[in-house]
């Protein structure tokens, strides 16, 4: 009965809803469809990883660059939160009063600040703070950081400057340094709370009986308490990456071409805000799906 | 070693920390003055002197800016009066719905001699803290009743809300605030518009019932299944057994998770900024576009991550302390 109730409602709501929207698209004259895909795109992206493209690919290469740089700064970033994160999270076991204050001072102020307050942060310090490329800063030979982004040598080549900028050699540009510092660090934050609470929660006497047969200290880490810590850590963790990767789609704000940044493009473009839209949401749900079962898998094999 | 250690990490915390208050205070000009602050070397704290009505209130009409200033007061003073446990009663619905109105009244006016001003102009710390309010208040029963649906009994509305649940945490919020701004005007029928603010608010609500109701679920998990079995017992009904035994218990369970999803939720209310929204950020941003003031960026933003940080710092120590005060709930279990 209530059952029944429910289906009719979500049925009559949805029928409600598509009907308005067909009308509305036939008043606006938007075509509807995803022929849109393969229609020239028109607008260059500024930085794309894995592919080549330019602005007379058509859209659905444009939303696989997007995708690719939606890959490369989330893969990236996860790398470097959870090393920092797991750093960060074993600071307040140790028994230095200041490496413990420092590392409760970053969670908390990582933890209560807006990403994207803090993306705008980093952006505004890496074009403000840096120096144009005729006073690049060096810190190391051949590697240069100006405010208009990174450069260093590869095996190609090494950057020079030419005219107002460097050429040559590989370069990361400021919106991807910028999407990358402030993902990395503020997700880092979490996943230290998420490593401190892991490694408390294994049991005292697993430490001492560890000690107690005789193993170093790196060894009881290694054998005893991570095995133990990684069953508690795994899950939460897993939601930190899908969030990481969800929070990628703040570069849109910093002008970063990821997914959500190219289909934006796309939908003023064409007006066809709803394929747009379902575009972003099955990608971004794939990928929800497909890190939640590597996790559980991995995860099962851990216990 | 170890001391040595020590004593260099020391030295280099104090030394970063002194270049810090060096430039942050020391080095820093307060005068409103772009030349002044291009000059020096410090920290320009004049931009936020000179833009700080900007700020704080957004497009508002200058002469009644007191408004705006009086509504995020009472605002704050109607969350911090509801942090408190002994007010924890029905009558602060009623104190709620009382400081609404009178927020609202001075917010629109139109009334007892106030200009109206409609809410395109509305901007800065009110904006930030309506949508906030407003997003809780209808996201917590939306978000009660998803988590009632997710653990029912009937296939067909558990399947409904968790794939409601699912789809929601599974995409971006910036997708969910693109959906509701080009996409929920589509489904209205002709004729019948939703201003940008309001579909702002029903994106950010939608959103936050999704992870609201995991939090509530979570809640209901930990009660033991005695629990039901005694309402059962008793003949309790479904309705009487959920919201006179189940609930009252899951939610102060719930509490503290509740409030940390409070503060992730003020806090992902910045995104409205992407869809052209004025808030406190956004006013920020804004005021960073005065040609005579570009540059300031870094100022700027640390500015916005301070009042932030105040809010979320407040809220959080809050949920700790329920957190360890929660008597209550260690011995329900």
């Amino acid at each position: 009965m209530v059952q029944g109730l429910a289906a009719a409602l979500f049925i009559a709501a949805a029928a409600y809803l598509v009907f308005n929207t067909l009308a509305n698209l036939e008043a606006r004259r938007i075509a509807s469809g995803f022929a849109f895909l393969w229609r020239e795109a028109g607008f260059e992206i500024g930085e794309s990883a894995f592919l080549a493209y330019g602005a007379a690919d058509s859209y659905a290469k444009a939303l696989a660059v997007g995708l690719a740089n939606t890959f490369k700064v989330a893969l990236l970033g996860i790398v470097f939160a959870t090393v920092l994160g797991t750093a960060i999270g074993l600071l307040p076991l140790s028994r230095n009063p200041i490496l413990r204050g420092l590392g409760a001072t970053y969670i908390e102020f990582i933890r209560n600040v807006p990403l994207l307050v803090q993306l705008f942060f980093w952006y505004a310090l890496s074009t403000e703070a840096l120096p144009p490329p005729r006073e690049a800063l060096s810190p190391l030979s051949g590697v240069f950081l100006t405010n208009r982004g990174i450069f260093f040598p590869t095996f190609s080549g090494a950057p020079e400057l030419q005219g107002f900028n460097f050429s040559g050699g590989g370069s990361l540009s400021p919106e991807f340094v910028t999407l990358l510092v402030g993902l990395s660090l503020y997700t880092a934050a979490f996943i230290a709370e998420i490593v401190r609470a892991g490694v408390m929660a294994v049991p005292r006497e697993q430490w001492l009986a560890a000690r107690a047969l005789g193993l170093e200290e790196r060894h009881v880490l290694r054998h005893v308490v991570a095995p133990l810590a990684l069953r508690v850590i795994i899950p939460p963790l897993t939601s930190q990456y899908l969030n990481l990767t969800k929070n990628s789609s703040l570069a849109v704000a910093i002008g970063y071409p990821d997914l959500v940044s190219i289909a934006n493009t796309t939908i003023n473009q064409t007006g066809q805000a709803i394929e747009g839209i379902a575009i972003i949401m099955a990608v971004y749900l794939t990928i929800s799906l497909a890190i939640s079962a590597l996790m559980n898998w991995s995860n099962a094999r851990l216990r | 070693m170890k001391k040595i250690f020590n004593l260099l990490l020391l030295v280099v915390a104090l030394y970063l920390g002194w270049k810090f208050v060096d430039w942050a205070v020391l080095r820093a000009v307060w005068q409103p003055d772009p030349a002044l602050c291009r000059a020096s070397t410090g920290a320009c704290w004049g931009f936020i002197v000179e833009k700080h009505r900007l700020i704080a209130f957004g497009t508002y009409p200058y002469e009644e800016h007191w408004r705006p200033a009086l509504a995020s007061i009472l605002l704050v003073a109607l969350w911090m009066l509801s942090a408190w446990r002994r007010f924890w009663k029905p009558r602060l619905i009623l104190i709620w719905a009382a400081g609404l109105t009178a927020i609202g009244i001075l917010m629109w006016g139109g009334v007892f001699g106030l200009p109206y001003v409609e809410n395109e102009r509305w901007g800065g710390l009110i904006l930030t803290l309506l949508l906030t309010t407003f997003g809780l208040a209808f996201a917590f029963p939306l978000g009660i009743l998803l988590a009632l649906g997710r653990r029912s009994e009937l296939p067909l509305v558990r399947a409904l809300c968790v794939a409601y649940i699912e789809l929601i945490r599974g995409v971006p919020l910036i997708s969910v605030l693109f959906m509701a701004s080009v996409m929920l005007p589509l489904f209205l029928p002709a004729g019948v518009s939703v201003d940008k603010l309001l579909r702002a608010q029903i994106a950010l609500i939608l959103f936050a019932a999704a992870y609201l109701a995991e939090v509530v679920r979570g809640g209901l998990q930990a009660i033991p299944k005695h629990q039901y079995e005694t309402a059962d017992a008793l003949g309790l009904g479904y309705s009487q057994k959920t919201f006179l035994i189940v609930l009252p218990q899951a939610l102060r369970i719930a509490v503290p998770p509740l409030v940390n999803t409070c503060i992730g939720f003020f806090k992902d209310t910045s995104l409205v900024l992407i869809i052209g929204l004025f808030d406190l950020l956004s006013t920020i941003k804004v005021a960073l576009n005065d040609p005579a003031w570009t540059g300031f960026g870094v100022e700027a933003y640390l500015f916005a991550a301070l009042v932030y940080f105040v809010f979320c710092f407040a809220m959080s120590r809050y949920s700790r302390s329920l957190e360890s005060g929660a008597g209550t709930t260690a011995t329900l279990r």
